[in-house]
């Protein structure tokens, strides 16, 4: 992890052979694969940023009824106004057992009384096991309202002689979806106080990518988490590099014993063990209640990074000094704010603009990794890193949670990654001449 | 010889008393100590704990205090395992670290070589495009999402074939160390066969190769002694920053795979705020990382003699 933030240092850097810029022509650089990477990653901006404009779920919204579902289209859900204790109409009692009603907020079930019979005992099981199932109930009636956490699918209901354990009755039962007045409330679908004159049917959003494990819309998750990875990943990069570039350009230019005194303490600081200190930044700035934990992040990456491109451009700070050219425009009286400006500058530009492309992928997975083993963003806040770190729990059962930003995670890195080595082979004239 | 490893060996001690300090400072300025529970504590019980572990006194002479025990190799008693020396949990949970870092590096460098060098023989045919594919997809996805793969394909693997063929999780048998060791040295594989390719190439087009070639050698004889001792400088130039990430860095991979090392004690402790332990953890990592970098120092003039390790040589 510490080393892989710094790799980029010890790349080969072609020494600047400024001279030969002219004659050399630029590789190309619109390979399928620059061309590619670029559309993935304006696909990721336009998801991260239109996205959730567009997709308008909430991706705090838990949906209890929909806990790790899989991908659903939309759907109409029956509004069940009156969920509370239920008798059966007093008439002719049934023939055998019967289903009132059934949705996903109450199954409504009837059987005849039968002789000799004191208690009857009701299990329920999933249409598609085998077994009883759950024993849920025990009652002296012969009517049961379940209302014990159920979800769409087939169930089968089977009636017991309580003390016999002897079976009397079976059947299977598909509730409909439904969705109680209390619960739509909450989630806003239906105007709090106007009880009177709802739709007996609402409209509810599908999900295309399913529900997480708490029963939260993963697509929205994915565009709410991309934001924050993303953030982190570009604006981090843009703050440790402007620093290290800053304090390796002084270093550069003073030369002396200020260069000496910086580049012991880049030393100390590439030294720090970077985990522990990542953590203890995180700990040290502290994250207070309704805080996203994304600055304290931001702060920690700032301190333990820069030391990668502030050592680079010392080097190049360096060795252009002793250029000719530079040493031809100093001598021809060119002003010192000049000679770093129009002459330095254009020359170690490139560079830094790759050392920031590659910083990105790293960054976004030091950010992947610290969310990942929870050191990152605190919730309700998600990241993609911090999507990975629910998806990982339950891996074994719905791999989806994991797999999905895993994928986002690994195409945005290499998007920036190709996008990187592109952007060097274009800078390094000579790979350039090797290649031509 | 004896004076470049003193040279390094001082100024790796004083790059470890550097981060020692550093983290001292640092881990105390953090709000709350290791005492601070959810449980309240009553004042006097506090007031023992605190002067039992030497935290009442102040925080300057408590530094000198570590720095005298940590030259005895004393890092003292952890605070949230009670009566546990911080000595005993490195010696115990370390060797299980460094044996899974190991058999990664190992994996990580033989894979890596013979990728690099199939790659570079086929340049630009291919195997190479294969290598380099793998090499992407090894640096893109995060280690966490292929160690969650891995399990789930040894769940997989072990419900088709109907016994265990490879635990899924734990430590304890040798079956227990390859996938862990294989997701953890995944990364660095493709890293290194990426060097390998480059330097292989180099050295394939180099004058000495052509040389060799006019004289007769050929086979093995020009692979091994020719070309590979050439080509694998590079590699070895990177293998002790990578030994010492990889045996000190597979924390999340002992953490899903539910192994004992000492990455998890680490985290743990940060997180805990378990003042002794993270000294000691992070002294001892410092040490094994200068140690580590002087050790691939030495053996690179080994492989080299053209390289003589002068007082300022090395990297």
């Amino acid at each position: 992890m510490a080393m892989s933030v710094f790799r980029f240092a010890r790349r080969t850097w072609a020494s600047a052979d400024l001279e030969q810029i002219a004659p050399v022509p630029l590789p190309k650089m619109a390979t399928p694969a620059v061309v590619l990477s670029s559309l993935v990653v304006v696909a990721l901006l336009l998801f991260v940023s239109i996205g959730p404009l567009v997709w308008g779920q909430d991706p705090s919204q838990q949906w209890l009824s929909q806990i790790s579902a899989g991908p659903s289209g939309p759907h109409s859900v029956r509004l069940i106004r009156d969920n509370g204790p239920w008798q059966p109409p007093v008439s002719e009692p049934p023939q055998s057992l019967v289903v009132h009603d059934a949705n996903t907020e109450f199954v409504r079930l009837q059987w005849p009384q039968i002789e000799g019979v004191r208690r009857y005992r009701i299990y329920r099981a999933s249409a598609h096991k085998a077994g009883l199932g759950l024993a849920i109930a025990e009652t002296d009636k012969a009517y049961y309202q379940d209302q014990l956490q159920l979800s769409y699918q087939i169930y089968r209901y089977t009636i017991a002689d309580a003390d016999s354990g002897l079976l009397l009755l079976a059947r299977e039962v598909r509730p409909e979806a439904a969705i109680s007045l209390f619960e739509a409330q909450l989630q806003g679908l239906v105007p709090v106080g106007k009880s009177g004159r709802q739709a007996k049917w609402l409209e509810m959003p599908g999900h295309p990518l399913g529900t997480d494990a708490l029963g939260r819309d993963i697509l929205a998750r994915l565009m709410a988490g991309g934001r924050t990875s993303l953030f982190v990943g570009v604006v981090a990069p843009l703050l440790y590099i402007s620093f290290g570039c800053i304090f390796g350009a002084i270093a550069g230019l003073a030369g002396g014993w200020v260069d000496q005194v910086a580049m012991r303490f880049v030393d100390f600081v590439v030294a720090l063990p970077f985990l522990l200190f990542m953590i203890l930044f995180r700990v040290a700035f502290g994250i207070g209640p309704g805080e996203n934990g994304i600055m304290p992040l931001i702060v920690a990456m700032l301190m333990l990074s820069w030391p990668g491109s502030a050592r680079l451009i010392r080097g190049q700070v360096l060795a252009l000094r002793g250029q000719a050219f530079v040493e031809a425009a100093k001598l021809a009286g060119v002003s010192t704010s000049r000679v770093i400006l129009r002459h330095m500058l254009p020359n170690v530009l490139p560079m830094i603009l790759v050392a920031f492309s590659f910083a990105i992928p790293q960054a976004i997975f030091t950010e992947a990794f610290l969310s990942f083993i929870g050191m990152g963003v605190s919730p309700p806040t998600t990241s993609w890193g911090a999507l990975c770190n629910d998806g990982i729990k339950t891996l074994l059962s719905h791999p989806r949670q994991l797999l999905l930003p895993a994928l986002f995670i690994s195409v945005s890195v290499l998007a920036f990654n190709l996008l990187g080595d592109a952007l060097r082979d274009a800078t390094d004239r000579r790979a350039g001449v090797a290649k031509a | 010889m004896l004076k470049f490893i003193a040279k390094r060996l001082l100024s790796g001690a004083i790059t470890i008393w550097f981060i020692a300090t550093a983290t001292f400072f640092a881990m105390h300025a953090v709000p709350g100590d290791p005492l601070t529970q959810e449980k309240a504590m009553s004042p006097a019980v506090r007031a023992q704990l605190e002067a039992r572990y030497g935290l009442d006194k102040p925080l300057i002479e408590q530094y000198q205090l570590f720095l005298g025990n940590m030259l005895q190799g004393d890092f003292g008693i952890s605070f949230t395992q009670e009566n546990r020396k911080v000595n005993d949990i490195i010696s115990k949970h370390f060797p299980i670290s460094a044996i899974l870092g190991l058999a990664a590096v190992l994996i990580a460098l033989v894979g890596g070589v013979a990728a690099g060098t199939v790659a570079a023989y086929y340049r630009n045919r291919w195997p190479d495009r294969l290598v380099m594919i793998g090499v992407i997809a090894a640096i893109s996805v995060p280690g966490f999402v292929i160690a969650g793969l891995a399990q789930l394909i040894i769940v997989a693997m072990n419900n088709a074939a109907g016994k265990t063929l490879l635990p899924v999780a734990g430590w304890g048998s040798v079956n227990h160390i390859w996938v862990p060791a294989l997701v953890l040295g995944l990364g660095t594989m493709a890293y290194l066969s990426r060097i390998m390719r480059a330097s292989m190439l180099e050295v394939l087009n180099a004058d000495f190769n052509t040389a060799a070639k006019a004289k007769g050698v050929h086979g093995l004889r020009l692979f091994w002694h020719h070309q590979l001792r050439n080509a694998v400088l590079p590699v070895v130039t990177e293998l002790g920053p990578t030994i010492a990430g990889v045996t000190t860095g597979g924390f999340v991979v002992e953490l899903i795979f539910a192994i004992p090392g000492l990455g998890r004690y680490f985290v743990q402790a940060v997180q805990q705020l378990d003042y002794t332990v993270i000294m000691g953890t992070t002294v001892f990592y410092g040490a094994f990382l200068v140690l580590v970098v002087v050790l691939v120092d030495i053996s690179y003039g080994l492989i080299d003699p053209r390289i003589r390790l002068h007082g300022g040589g090395g990297r």
